[in-house]
């Protein structure tokens, strides 16, 4: 069913569709903490979620989430850099006690405060690394309004299905600038649910199947629950470093790494016989289609790549880009973020970079580099 | 057959520590209150007390340091069964490194018991000072006593408007104080004071723990704040955020054929955001494509206002401009913020305000009296104006979406229509 209105074409942002695509997808609580470029997802937050609760700071607002997600509920935050940095400790816990929630990241120009009104695409590296020990934590990246729409459901989804925290990869443009748009095109969310171990027998809080374990929540007393933030075994007992605790710890590795591979969103435009690829997320994939559109009509064959789902790094991304004799990779940052995740210190000479700081790349930029 | 709360009456603790006894008494408090243990979600802080998990039959749930009362917050936010009970346990040093969640747990007088086992040193990490370490109090970083004096945990959680505070002696049977805490409505803390048999007692030698509260002053006592708590609504009222969007259907056409850029800029309070939404909205309703950003100072109120624009009747993916088709500046501000986009122009149009100079610039220069209708109207007026002199959006639209925008009374529409004729 589409989203029936008197007409369907409005003036809106990333932010409401994000936030309404969130709460039909079972978002039901909205922690904020307010900061630019953030804000507006945190005022529609506060219009939609049946819970709104405004926080003191960042950590506490991850603390509050995390509480609230073991009674069941999913909650959602939006953030920048400098209280995403506030966060790290607090989504690791998260992450260790495997409890879903969905962190919008808003990028903005760094480092520290930087410019909160100018835009930027410089956090990628920080959420590949953020965890300790390295383990993926699933990022999703918004490449328009549709993406505002379809991932956020899908990072809820993710986020329950998976039992751990998301995060939505976005960045100021995205989320605050206005377009014309047609509602028509959103599609029907289902609501994400948890699934809920309804065994009789025992029930171990880390007790996977299919890598996830089944879910109660601490509200119930039919069986009993512990999540740990330490290093425990399948009940949730701390423990040091024992057989049953290390096969638990790899498990949370496993586990994003596996089930997320049918979760490898992107966009892929090829074109038969071009042997160059434009590759562009976020934010900078609309320079890329239209510096793709433009190359076309002045015969130049190119592909085009749109990732969008980012840690853990689709296999798929790789294989394609060995395909071609020339990718150009544009980024809104100085030092090849992205190209940097995929190969690491040695990228090869073959894969080029379009980057800039404090401003949008441009079509003509990365049509120059392709051209080149 | 009840369950007991605890597994073991073997305790994972130092011999003569007071964690051995809080938990104890904590258990003793919740079975004489008539809980059974799957109604208590205990949380537990990182320190020696943490490690009672494990002999518990509750929920529990082991979290970070300092952060245990705002995780259990967060429990109690998402409680909405009767009867549970949410207790933090945490230490001298977890109070104070997340002293900010004691405070907001206070302030919002949040359905939970804290029990602060302060025994004056950190101590799992090796006996050193902390915000609560007592002034004169040996530890092992501080060897010749304490040199600051500690918080008094109690006196903040009571003016951060806690309903029940109360500070007790490690010692004994304290079961009866704990169940006055769980059974509080509302926040409540307890501050149960012990020594550390590792640290505290070796480096403290014949010091007793009645004398060391008091050379504190640490008083034992009840504080109570007569609240209500507070109850998280879950169900409350939402907005549809799509049905709060107005579509908006063509009725008008325009001739634009290709997309054209434009940047409207002004002083921050002149409304010069309302003439971008304005114009993106007519531009809308003539059937065009639009991308509408605004920049400004982090300070809001003062400086520039800038808007900028695309105009298309294409879809517009990229919605950067680096330099513009058409520029328009109604004040010093905004001409600051535009010169160097302004000076690249090699064609289209620059509207700017005749009381400025004209910077260099290679777009055919308009220059107009818009702020001769008031500083809040230039930006507005501007528009107008623009629209009539190239045509790009009819006049006509602009009115009709003032109106269908209800800001037919906030805005001049009369004075516009009669400066327009002129």
């Amino acid at each position: 069913m589409q989203e029936k209105t008197k007409g369907n074409r409005v003036l809106i942002d990333g932010s409401r569709l994000m936030i309404e695509a969130l709460a039909r997808a079972g978002a039901d609580a909205f922690i904020g903490y307010p900061i630019t470029p953030a804000n507006l997802l945190y005022q529609y937050g506060s219009q939609r979620m049946k819970l709104m609760l405004p926080a003191p700071d960042e950590i506490t607002t991850l603390q509050w989430m995390s509480g609230l997600s073991a009674t069941g509920k999913l909650p959602v935050t939006a953030t920048s850099f400098p209280g995403f940095a506030l966060m790290v400790e607090s989504i690791n816990m998260a992450y260790m006690m495997e409890l879903p929630m969905v962190i919008i990241l808003v990028q903005r120009l760094g480092p520290a405060t930087g410019t909160a009104t100018c835009g930027a695409q410089g956090d990628l590296l920080l959420l590949r690394g953020m965890i300790s020990g390295g383990h993926p934590i699933p990022v999703l990246a918004t490449a328009d309004f549709n993406d505002c729409w379809d991932l956020a459901a899908k990072a809820a989804d993710i986020a329950q299905n998976l039992r751990t925290p998301v995060v939505l990869l976005t960045s100021k443009e995205e989320v605050m600038t206005q377009k014309s748009f047609d509602l028509s095109t959103l599609g029907v969310i289902q609501p994400s649910t948890r699934k809920l171990f309804n065994l009789e027998g025992e029930y171990k809080s880390y007790k996977p199947t299919d890598f996830v374990p089944d879910f109660l929540p601490v509200t119930q007393s039919n069986h009993q629950v512990r999540l740990n933030a330490s290093t425990h075994d399948l009940t949730g007992i701390l423990q040091h470093s024992n057989e049953e605790s290390m096969g638990n710890t790899r498990k949370l590795e496993e586990k994003i790494v596996q089930r997320m591979k049918s979760h490898g969103y992107y966009t892929l435009d090829e074109q038969k016989d071009a042997r160059k690829l434009i590759v562009a997320y976020g934010i900078t994939s609309s320079a890329a289609i239209d510096a793709t559109e433009m190359l076309r009509k002045n015969h130049e064959k190119v592909s085009l790549l749109i990732p969008k789902t980012m840690i853990p790094t689709p296999d798929f991304y790789l294989e394609l880009m060995m395909k071609y004799e020339r990718v150009v990779i544009a980024e809104e940052n100085i030092n090849q973020q992205f190209g940097s995740l995929l190969f690491g210190q040695h990228i090869p000479a073959n894969i080029a970079f379009v980057g800039s700081l404090g401003k949008m790349i441009s079509p003509r930029e990365i049509m120059e580099e392709v051209t080149r | 057959m009840n369950i007991p709360f605890l597994k073991t009456d073997a305790l994972p603790f130092c011999k003569g520590c007071g964690h051995d006894l809080i938990a104890k008494n904590t258990t003793k408090a919740l079975e004489k209150l008539g809980f059974n243990p799957l109604d208590v979600i205990m949380v537990t802080d990182i320190g020696c007390h943490g490690i009672i998990d494990k002999c518990l039959n509750t929920h529990t749930i082991h979290g970070l340091h300092g952060r245990s009362s705002a995780l259990g917050a967060g429990v109690t936010f998402g409680t909405e069964e009767p009867g549970k009970k949410v207790i933090v346990f945490i230490g001298d040093g977890g109070s104070t490194i997340g002293l900010q969640h004691l405070m907001e747990a206070s302030r919002l007088n949040l359905n939970m018991t804290v029990v602060v086992h302060d025994n004056f040193l950190y101590g799992m990490t090796g006996g050193q000072t902390s915000g609560l370490t007592p002034h004169g109090f040996n530890t092992t970083t501080s060897r010749e006593g304490n040199p600051f004096s500690g918080y008094d945990i109690c006196a903040l959680a009571h003016t951060a408007g806690a309903s029940y505070v109360s500070r007790v002696m490690g010692i004994g049977d304290i079961s009866d104080k704990l169940a006055v805490a769980f059974s509080t409505r509302g926040f409540s803390l307890v501050e149960v004071l012990e020594i550390c048999p590792s640290y505290g007692m070796k480096l403290n030698p014949r010091r007793k723990l009645s004398e060391i509260a008091q050379s504190a002053g640490k008083e034992m006592g009840e504080w109570l704040n007569n609240r209500k708590p507070f109850i998280a609504h879950q169900g409350r009222k939402t907005d549809n955020l799509l049905e709060k969007v107005n579509p908006i259907a063509p009725s008008f056409k325009s001739y634009l054929k290709k997309t054209t850029s434009m940047i409207l800029s002004g002083s921050a309070g002149e409304g010069v955001q309302l003439a971008a939404s304005i114009l993106a909205k007519a531009a809308m309703r003539s059937g065009l494509s639009i991308t509408q950003k605004g920049s400004y100072p982090v300070t809001v109120g003062v400086g520039f206002s800038t808007a900028e624009l695309n105009l298309s009747p294409e879809e517009v993916h990229f919605h950067g401009i680096a330099v513009p088709d058409m520029a328009v500046i109604t004040s010093s501000d905004g001409l600051a913020h535009n010169k160097q986009r302004i000076a690249k122009m090699q064609g289209g149009y620059l509207f700017i305000d005749q009381s400025l100079e004209v910077p260099p610039t290679g777009a055919e220069v308009i220059r107009h009296d818009f702020r001769g209708m008031g500083a809040r109207n230039a930006s507005i007026f501007s528009v107008f104006f623009m629209a009539l002199k190239t045509g790009i959006i009819s006049t006509e639209c602009l009115f009709l979406t003032i109106e269908a925008e209800g800001m037919g009374e906030k805005l001049p529409v009369a004075k516009i229509k009669e400066a327009l004729v002129k």
